[in-house]
């Protein structure tokens, strides 16, 4: 007799556990062609405010990190996402309506982006910094610094390289991150956090939310504890001006989105600088 | 002020060097032009509320006149100039600030009400050197880090303080102008004559018409500016509760801002620093300028077993600063800018003694007439009292303390601002220590409240993004050239 599959439950991924929505609330969730795949979790107005505490307590230490060891921890995601490729192929395969062929190439350049940015954490400050020659007896000079939580409306159409082309400039920087999966494309971004759970991403630095944009994006612009918001995901324009108009109360930093941005070519730095504060220090110079 | 050890004869600086016409028009298209709407207002001398002069107060047709000169000039003559000529203009600038810095220093002095001493020492030196600066990085945008091709916005729309005028307007101006936009500037409307008097710099360095414009007026002008559909670029200095609504009228806009908002700093002393500096640097923090500074250290936490020594000496130090006629060369403390803010620093200090905190002013006698506050330190503070919440932006102290150094790092952070901070101490690796934890943008070591074209000024959180100054301050103009040479 045929053995039936262990089919997985999707569920958020906050703090470094796997809890379902406290709502209770999960959606139907169909691959390309509408068929059913799975439910997933439908968070609510207090998974994102548990996301942003979350997030917020796993700052200090994530961005108090060597650069190496977070240029690390970003290769063992890519590492571990290595060994889970044919997942992540049947998963983007089925939720983008791909080949496999097509599938194949979006994981491989969603594994490379990781460590594409790995290899920045010990580097962006040479990039970034600077020695400042000002006109007196000091020595001054200028350091990034993250900008501290930032949330992250993924792409809704590239459910996976999407979300890494979004979320790992964010991370490796030493910001945290509350992530919005694509509403109708979750599933490759909730296996992308059982991941970062295994890949020594201290639990709290990457946080992932599935469930509706237009619900849970406005507390998360309004949150006075999110420091900048990436609304790449949301294509809806008069829903994205609202997000900015509330993410100005508390001065929050906003990333628009770019329709001219292809995901797919290599990054600059603008996504990393979108998350980076510039610190100046001064001291005299004497005897 | 208590009687200092020595009488100083009174050393005024001569005003002959100014000349003040009795109105003044806006400046669009090169040319100074009367208001459209022909509204006007007053500027007066905060030390003596005589009145300068009158200034015309911008409208809708006038800021429309003046985004359209910006944007003829931007896409006719700026945006096709190359660095190279740009530059040689914002050289001119520099010069020319120099060269009339006396009669720009003694007109800030009475427009503004600061001691002419800043003025002449920082305001305008600082204010030329940023235009030296930036005319430098003009030719030199492909080295900034922002790509081998980096794009100016095209008009850029300015909305500046009052506290130092014409500073303000190079840290806007110079910046815009070396990266190819085009301007159109807002200064306060209390203080709007150095602006109107580098109009007329902006003539005598034959500035291509239209590529500066300056529209005096108060908050409904800067709106215009700010809301009008054809400016690309906003950069505001000012308050954080005018910056929310300039971050809310931009949303959903393509325009891109930069914001220089309130700042609540804390100046950190340990019990190792030297007191006598540390004083000094206490006074230079929080009394600089009245205490109209964005990045004042206005919270100033005391480790417990130095507090009394350190108040001590503060309370010495403070009775030999003397307050009056900014014009005397020998004054340390002028005139607060406007009757609105002297009301506010005097409610903000009631409030402080209403919730419990030590009021103390040293022995101090204020002239009749103009707008006056004297030094006022507050202790017994707690975290809670507005005072060492809120910005006050006056000359008010208030003095916390703490023990260890996680105590004092976790006190600083506790504000939703995050412009400066300062910390003494003579133990190197604990300066490192807490500028690499402090949670602002500019980290005074050893010293406070110094500024430099050349070194980035911006805040963290609440105290607004964006830099102004170094090779960051660039980017604010830009749009960076995010395409990847090579086989990346």
């Amino acid at each position: 007799m045929a053995r039936e599959e262990i089919r997985k439950t999707y569920k958020l991924f906050i703090g470094g556990a796997f809890p379902r929505s406290e709502s209770g609330r999960s959606y139907r969730v169909t691959d390309s062609s509408g068929a059913f795949v799975a439910n997933a979790a439908q968070a609510s107005r207090k998974d994102v405010r548990d996301a942003v505490v979350a997030a917020r307590a796993a700052f200090p230490g994530w961005s108090a990190a060597a650069a190496y060891n977070r240029g690390q921890v970003l290769y063992r995601v890519a590492e571990m996402m290595e060994g889970r490729r044919e997942q992540f192929v049947a998963e983007v395969a089925r939720s983008e309506g791909l080949t496999r062929r097509q599938a194949f190439a979006a994981v491989d350049a969603a594994v490379d982006r990781w460590v594409w940015y790995a290899g920045w954490s010990d580097k962006i400050a040479h990039v970034d910094g600077a020695a400042n020659p000002v006109a007196g007896p000091f020595f001054n000079f200028s350091v990034p610094e993250p900008t501290g939580v930032v949330a992250v409306v993924a792409p809704q159409a590239s459910s996976l390289l999407g979300l890494v082309s979004v979320a790992a400039p964010a991370v490796v920087t030493g910001c945290t991150v509350v992530v919005l999966a694509s509403e109708r494309r979750p599933l490759p971004a909730v296996t992308l956090a059982e991941v970062v759970a295994t890949s020594d991403v201290p639990p709290g630095v990457v946080n992932l939310l599935t469930g509706a944009v237009p619900e849970l994006a406005p507390w998360l612009a309004s949150h006075a504890d999110v420091n900048g918001i990436d609304l790449t995901g949301v294509d809806d324009p008069s829903l994205a001006a609202d997000l900015e108009a509330a993410a100005a109360q508390t001065i929050t930093r906003v990333r628009r989105r770019d329709p001219e941005e292809d995901l797919g070519a290599v990054p600059g730095l603008g996504r990393m600088r979108a998350w980076l504060e510039v610190k100046t220090v001064w001291h005299p110079v004497g005897t | 002020m208590s009687s200092p050890v020595f009488d100083y004869a009174p050393a005024p600086e001569s005003r002959a060097v100014v000349d003040i016409a009795p109105s003044y028009g806006l400046f669009i298209g090169g040319a100074m032009r009367d208001p459209v709407d022909g509204g006007g207002f007053l500027s007066i001398s905060p030390s003596t509320e005589e009145v300068l002069t009158e200034v015309a107060e911008a409208g809708p047709a006038d800021v429309d006149a003046a985004v359209i000169a910006a944007r003829t000039a931007y896409a006719k003559t700026w945006s096709k100039m190359p660095g190279r000529e740009r530059g040689k203009y914002l050289f001119r600038l520099a010069r020319l600030i120099q060269e009339r810095a006396r009669e720009l220093a003694v007109l800030e002095t009475l427009d503004n009400g600061k001691p002419i001493r800043e003025t002449r020492d920082v305001d305008v030196p600082l204010a030329a050197a940023h235009f030296f600066y930036h005319a430098g990085w003009a030719d030199k945008l492909a080295f900034a880090g922002l790509g081998a091709n980096p794009r100016p916005h095209g008009v850029a729309g300015q909305v500046i303080p009052w506290n130092f005028p014409l500073l303000m307007l190079a840290w806007k101006v110079a910046p815009a102008l070396a990266t190819g936009n085009t301007v159109v500037l807002k200064p306060a409307e209390t203080t709007p004559l150095t602006a109107l008097a580098f109009a007329e710099l902006c003539q005598q360095a034959d500035l291509p018409a239209g590529v500066v414009n300056i529209v005096t007026g108060a908050g409904e002008t800067g709106r215009l500016l700010v809301e009008h559909p054809d400016v690309d670029k906003v950069a505001f200095t000012g308050s954080t509760e005018v910056g929310r609504l300039i971050a809310r009228a931009v949303a959903g806009t393509p325009k891109k801002a930069t914001l220089e908002l309130g700042g609540k700093a804390a100046n950190i002393v340990f019990d190792d620093a030297p007191i006598d500096q540390a004083v000094e640097g206490i006074v230079r923090g929080v009394f600089f300028n009245q205490g109209h500074v964005c990045c004042a250290g206005t919270r100033l936490l005391v480790q417990e077993s130095v507090v009394e020594e350190v108040i001590a000496s503060l309370k010495r130090r403070l009775g030999t600063l003397r307050l009056g006629d900014p014009m005397d060369k020998n004054t340390d403390i002028g005139a607060i800018n406007s009757a609105i803010q002297l009301e506010r620093i005097q409610t903000m200090s009631d409030i402080g003694e209403a919730e419990g905190a030590t009021r103390w002013s040293p022995a101090c006698t204020l002239p009749e007439r103009g707008y006056w506050f004297p030094p006022t330190v507050f202790t017994n503070v707690a975290q809670t009292h507005r005072i060492a919440r809120e910005e006050i932006f006056g000359p008010v102290l208030s003095v916390l303390t703490f023990r260890t150094p996680d105590e004092a790092l976790a006190k600083a952070n506790n504000t939703p601002f995050g412009l400066s901070a300062g910390v003494w101490t003579e133990k190197g690796s604990r300066i490192l220590w807490m500028a690499q934890r402090l949670r602002a943008g500019v980290v005074w070591a050893n010293t406070f409240n110094h500024f430099d074209p050349a070194s980035p000024f911006g805040g963290y959180k609440e105290s607004g993004y964006g830099r102004e100054g170094g090779r960051h301050g660039l980017s604010a103009y830009l749009v960076p050239d995010e395409t990847v040479g090579g086989g990346a």
